[in-house]
This record gives structure tokens, sequence and C-alpha cells, in this order.
């Protein structure tokens, strides 16, 4: 008898967990608060300050979309992930939304069911070696030892480019960025590759920083943005439009400081109509309609945002060079609002 | 008078119930079957949830291109290979550390278990010190630990230790030469296994022998000399088919020869020193385990100390250090999947690692994970069980 009531239970929990699938949005809401996927620690895109709160230009993703449906940044949880853990952290429902300078695939895309909602770097990968060993070239890295995060599209990037230069190298696979650097700077490897914003936010964090050396060669191209589920169209919309209207907000010159001054006194049509004065555009993706107001009044636009963490004030020192908009010669574009 | 065979009383179905033989196998019998109900309800609900969430489930994965190379390949592999592929070469790194980690502890725990017992105050403290420590701190932090040491200690390949010529030792690993092996080798091979054969009949002729007329033969010698010998002469006769293969500094690392990677060495010290303590612990509860009257009476027949230890206490102590030393090799087994922390390939970062984070087929690249730690596990746990009966005591 007690033995069909556990049974009846169980058979109860399960059916409950996969209807919780769609409506994150509703989710979130009952929650009170966002669970924010993000990585273990790399330097300016998302690390820990002295208090142990977490920062950085992708957790700024997560504190804008929070700011978009709470009303503040600071309602968002944190989930430290690994390149093995993070796609089931997402696809299990660990976490809301994934912000951790992951590359846009076809195969994330399509065969893990996952969607990306934009891009908010775009990279490349790179080489780094110490200035000692005296190569200037990527082309004259064969029988190199190279440190390598597994699971990441740079590991195939990697044997991809050595192939197809016919040179034969040692994988020194690694599972963060803190055991790369710890095996890079011992000497286990001669080169650490990844994403070249991850290569100088490390370098940033070296002793001598000038002792080490990127290549020049950027072997592949990796758009780094923030990912949801499959199957939840409301969701990704509204974390696609959180980031488009950062974007936006850099094109009209909203910032954190004049937000809530150009909501009143602004003439520019888009400019209210995305600070909610004029029609009620956050409505149609379940927000309030002064949500950009408060995403970007408290967190900022792309470009505060890009300076305040990796930009060439910080130590990491990176120009916005493609990451600018498409009106100053980068390829940063988003869709008009309206 | 016809009397009732009690054996023979009318069956009713209430004796179902109330018999207690019977009543004990019903209920096993209905519990077995909600219980192969329950699996299969959770094995169906599994797969219509994967169904509905339009996960990709099978393994034909396994004959896709990996797209990325390891380190430690003792098999031909490179990123052209196939996921089946790199999953034998981790089932292939398993094995081979905990072959090599399994023989070290052995010899170290057994010399360790054997010196805790000496006379000898400061000997058997600093053992239990060892024991002490290595026991109580987690198998995970010695492995990093082993792998910090070895990285950051040795130098880089440009400043390599040379103990011996032709032999480096960096913080790359250790390079030594090793013999590339031409066909005629195989004469080599046969003539090994051929005194194996050869050293089995004779401890089987000795112990013969030693029944029928007394004489003792030094078996053990003979037989180590021929397993020596026999082979190192085919192998001079055959013509000496095998040319050592010298490690030499390219570029950035040292081509040729054998490299023993630092993961590697790291991974086989810290499991090996490791399991050691445990069965050191082992060997002295079964050398303790024997009473001391046997030792007594053996030196009152006059059998030597040595050979008391070999054919008296030994034999019994064996038979209550096996099962728990069955235990450790398996523990050792099933730790060596600690690797991916020191970045070793074995089976759990290959195929249980980044093929998983590649393809991301989950369930399909652990099912293959667990299949093949349990076959290993039970194979193991099987020789094992086999010897234990071999020296059970058999009661009369």
């Amino acid at each position: 008898m007690k033995f069909t009531k556990v049974l009846l239970a169980a058979a109860a929990a399960t059916t409950l967990s996969t209807a919780a699938m769609a409506g994150t949005l509703d989710d979130v809401r009952k929650k009170g608060f966002l669970q924010c996927g993000v990585s273990t620690g790399v330097a300016g895109f998302a690390f820990t300050d002295d208090q142990g709160n977490w920062q950085g230009f992708d957790p700024a993703v997560c504190q804008a979309v929070a700011a978009a449906i709470f009303g503040d940044k600071s309602k968002v949880k944190y989930t430290p992930t690994t390149g093995k853990t993070r796609f089931e952290a997402l696809k299990s429902g660990e976490i809301d939304m994934l912000a951790r300078n992951t590359t846009w695939t076809f195969s994330r895309d399509a065969d893990l069911k996952l969607t990306f909602i934009g891009v908010n770097y775009y990279d490349g990968q790179g080489f780094m070696v110490p200035k000692g060993l005296g190569v200037s070239s990527a082309k004259e890295l064969d029988g190199a030892s190279v440190c390598i995060q597994t699971g990441t599209t740079t590991e195939l990037n990697l044997a991809d480019y050595f192939r197809s230069n016919n040179m034969k190298y040692e994988p020194v696979p690694i599972e963060t960025n803190a055991e790369a650097r710890q095996n890079y700077l011992a000497g286990r490897c001669d080169v650490y590759t990844t994403d070249a914003s991850g290569l100088a936010a490390t370098r940033a964090t070296f002793e001598k920083p000038n002792d080490h050396v990127l290549l020049p060669e950027i072997i592949s191209k990796e758009p780094l943005g923030p990912l949801v589920r499959h199957g939840d169209d409301q969701w990704a919309d509204v974390v696609r439009w959180v980031l488009n209207v950062m974007i936006i907000a850099e094109e009209l010159g909203i910032n954190s400081k004049n937000a809530e001054q150009l909501s009143k006194t602004s003439d520019n049509p888009e400019v209210k109509r995305i600070l909610g004065t004029e029609g009620n555009y956050g409505e149609m993706v379940g927000l309030r309609k002064d949500w950009a107001l408060r995403s970007i009044g408290q967190v900022g636009n792309y470009s505060e945002v890009y300076e305040r963490f990796i930009g060439t004030a910080t130590p990491i020192g990176l120009e916005r060079g493609l990451n600018a908009l498409w009106t100053d010669g980068g390829i940063l574009y988003a869709p008009p609002y309206r | 008078m016809t009397a009732i065979d009690i054996d023979q009383a009318p069956f009713k179905v209430s004796n179902l119930w109330t018999d207690q033989k019977s009543r004990g196998l019903l209920i096993q019998i209905v519990s077995l079957i909600l219980l192969l109900l329950f699996i299969a309800y959770i094995a169906n609900n599994t797969m219509s949830n994967l169904k509905l969430l339009g996960v990709e489930t099978g393994y034909g994965f396994l004959s896709e291109p990996s797209n990325y190379d390891i380190n430690q390949r003792p098999i031909e592999y490179d990123s052209r290979s196939s996921h089946g592929r790199a999953a034998v070469v981790g089932i292939l790194n398993t094995m081979i550390v905990a072959v090599c980690g399994i023989v070290l502890a052995t010899l170290l725990g057994f010399t360790a278990g054997v010196l805790r017992l000496s006379g000898n105050w400061l000997i058997s403290r600093l053992v239990y010190c060892y024991v002490e420590f290595t026991r109580n701190v987690p198998v995970l932090l010695q492995i990093l630990l082993w792998h910090g040491i070895i990285v950051h200690t040795l130098p880089l390949p440009r400043q390599a230790l040379q103990p011996a010529d032709g032999v480096f030792l960096s913080n790359r690993g250790f390079a030594i030469p090793w013999p590339q092996l031409e066909p005629a080798f195989w004469a080599v091979v046969v003539a090994f296994f051929a005194a194996i054969g050869g050293a089995v009949w004779f401890a089987g002729y000795a112990k013969k022998v030693q029944a029928e007329t007394g004489k003792i033969y030094p078996v053990i010698t003979i037989n180590l000399a021929m397993i020596v010998l026999v082979p190192v002469v085919a192998f001079f006769l055959a013509g000496q088919p095998a040319t050592l293969d010298w490690p030499a500094l390219t570029g950035f690392n040292f081509k040729g020869g054998l490299t023993v990677k630092p993961e590697f060495i790291a991974l086989w010290f810290a499991l090996s020193v490791y399991t050691a303590a445990f069965i050191s612990e082992i060997v002295r509860a079964g050398i303790m385990a024997v009473s001391h009257g046997q030792t007594e009476a053996s030196y009152a027949l006059g059998i030597r100390p040595n050979w008391t230890m070999r054919l008296v206490i030994l034999p019994q102590a064996l038979r209550v250090i096996i099962p728990p030393l069955i235990s450790q090799y398996l523990n050792l087994t099933k730790n060596s999947s600690l690797a991916i922390a020191v970045g070793y390939m074995d089976i759990v970062a290959t195929i249980g690692g980044i093929s998983l984070n590649q393809t991301g087929r989950a369930l399909e690249c652990m099912s293959i994970v667990l299949a093949i730690y349990l076959t290993i596990s039970l194979s193991i746990s099987s020789v094992m069980n086999w010897y234990n009966k071999r020296v059970a005591l058999v009661e009369r």
C-alpha cells in the first residue's frame, strides 16, 4: 500500500517537472530572481569582486535582464559553470540563461537544441606564447605543447588548424582558465590558445604581461553571445531585446546617466519608444513599458559596459575593433525598436 | 487406522498466506514484479521525456570523426579518427594506469605493512605517519599535489636534467630510449611464453619429486632463471632484432624514444601511494591474524624463520588479506577516473568528457563509461575470487 503511494507520488513529480519547460519568464517572476550561468572566472568577462559578487561583461547582460523584469539588477543568482557543465545546466533547467562567452555554432544551435539570442562580442581564436620562445608566427609551432580547454570550439579549431598546416602538437587538456594560467606559467605548455579576448584578459593578470606576446594569426570566427533553451520563444525574445536595446541605446546616445532625464525631455521618437514614454512595447514581450529605462538606467548601454570591464582604460585593454557600432567601423548592428 | 501423512495435507489457497515458507516466497515474487515494473516505468519515462525535449538518442555518433587530439595514445589516433576510437584510447589509458597502479601499490603496500611490524621503533613510527597522512587526505588533492610538484619543480625541456645518457627529465615528461622492434622479435615472445610453460611444468614436477622422495629443488630460483635467460638467449640467437630509439630535443619537445608524460606519472604515483597506505594496513592485519602459536610450533619443528614465513604464516595470512585487497584494487581502478583533473586522457576524459561535451549525448556516453568500469571491476573481482576459493579453508 505504502509502496504504491510512493510510486504515484514519483509519477506526479516527474510529470510536473516536464510541464515546467515553457514559460521561463513566469517561472523567473515567481522565483523572484534570475538564475544566470557564468564561467568560473575570466578577468574582465566574469569575475568576483572583493565582496564576492559576480561582475563583468557577461554578468552585466544577466543584470540587465533582471533590471528589465524586476527593476532591480541585483536580483540575480550566479552559477559558475565549466566548459563541460554549461550546456547541461542550461538544458536541464538549472539556469535560466547562459552568459559565458560561448561561441555561436551550427551544432550548438541545432544539435544541442539551444537558442543563441545574439552576439555580445565578436572574437576570434588566437595563440599566446612567452616572448622568450622566439616565435613570431603560429606556423612555427610544430611539435609544441598547447594548453587547451576541453569541450570548446577552440579544441576543434586547433586540431583543424594544425592538421591543415601539416604540423603536430601535444594537447595539454585543462578544465578552467585558472588551470591553464597555472600550467602555462609553469612552462608545462608552450602555447595557450583560446579566444583573443580571453588571452588578453589572462595576460592582464600576469606579473609581467609584457613578457608574453599574442601571435598575429586569428584562426577562427568566434561570435560570443548569451543563450537560452529551445522551445520558449517569449523568453528568447526578452533576452534578445535586452541585448539589442543596449546596442541601440549607444547608437541613440542613451546611457545610465541621462536615461531618466531623456525619458522626460527627448523628442526623438525611437528614444521615446525605448524608454516607454510612447506606446506600450514592453507589453508585447511580457514586460512593463519602461523596462528598457530600468535596464539602461541601472546597468548602462553597450559602450558603458564594454569600457567598464574590458575597454582600453582597464588592464585588459581591448580596442572596440569589430565590436564598434556599424557607424563607427565595426559590425555591431541591432534591429530597430518599433 | 491409516495415518494421514503430514506432507500430503490437502492444499488450500489460504496456505499461501498462512504457511510461513510460501508466504515468504509469495512476497518475494510480488516485490520482484513491482521492482521490474518500476524500472520499466522509469526507463519509459526517460525515453518519452527525451523525445519531448527533442534530444537525439542513439549510438551513431561513435562512428563520426571526433575532431580533437589526444596527447597520450597507445594506438594510432588523430583528430580524424572516430569517437569510438577515442573511447578505445581512453579504455587503454585507464587499463595502463590501473595495472601500473596496482603493481606499484601492491609492492609499496606489502613493504609498508611488513615494515610497520618491524621491531625498529623509528621505522615503524615513520610508516605509521605515512599511513595516517595518506589515508586521511582526499585522493584528488594528492593527485593535484603530485602534478603540481612535477610540473613546477622539474625544469623546462631546454634545461632538462640528464641522469643518464639518453634519459631526460623535464616538466614535459620522462624521456627514455625505447626499443624499436623488428618482425623477428616474435621469436623472443614465443621463447618467453615457452619459458613460462616450462616453469609451470617444473614446479609441478618438483612437487611430485618432493612428495615421493623428499628431495627439494630450488624451484623459485630455477624458474626465475629460466624465465629471464631463455628469452635473452632467443634474443641473441635471432640476431638482436631490436634497435634503440634515442630521444632528442627538436624544437619544443623531445621526439623519439618513449616520453612518459607528467600527467601519467602524477596519477600513477598518487594512486599507488594512496592505495598502498590502505594495503599496508590490510597486510598488517593479515599477518597479525595468524596466531603466534603457529610460529612457535613451526620453530619447535625446526623450520627456519624464512621457511616459516613462506610455508606457514603467509598462506594463512593471505586468506585474510585477499578479500579486502580485491576491494582496494577496485578502488584504485575507479579512482583513476579522476585523471581529467590533471589532464590524463582516460575513459572518463575522452568519451565521458570531451566526446560528451562536443556531441551532447550525455546518457549514451555515460552508459558506455558505466559499462566499461563494470567490466573491468567485475574481471578483477572474478580473478581474485577464483584465487580466494582456491586458498579457502576446507572444513572437515
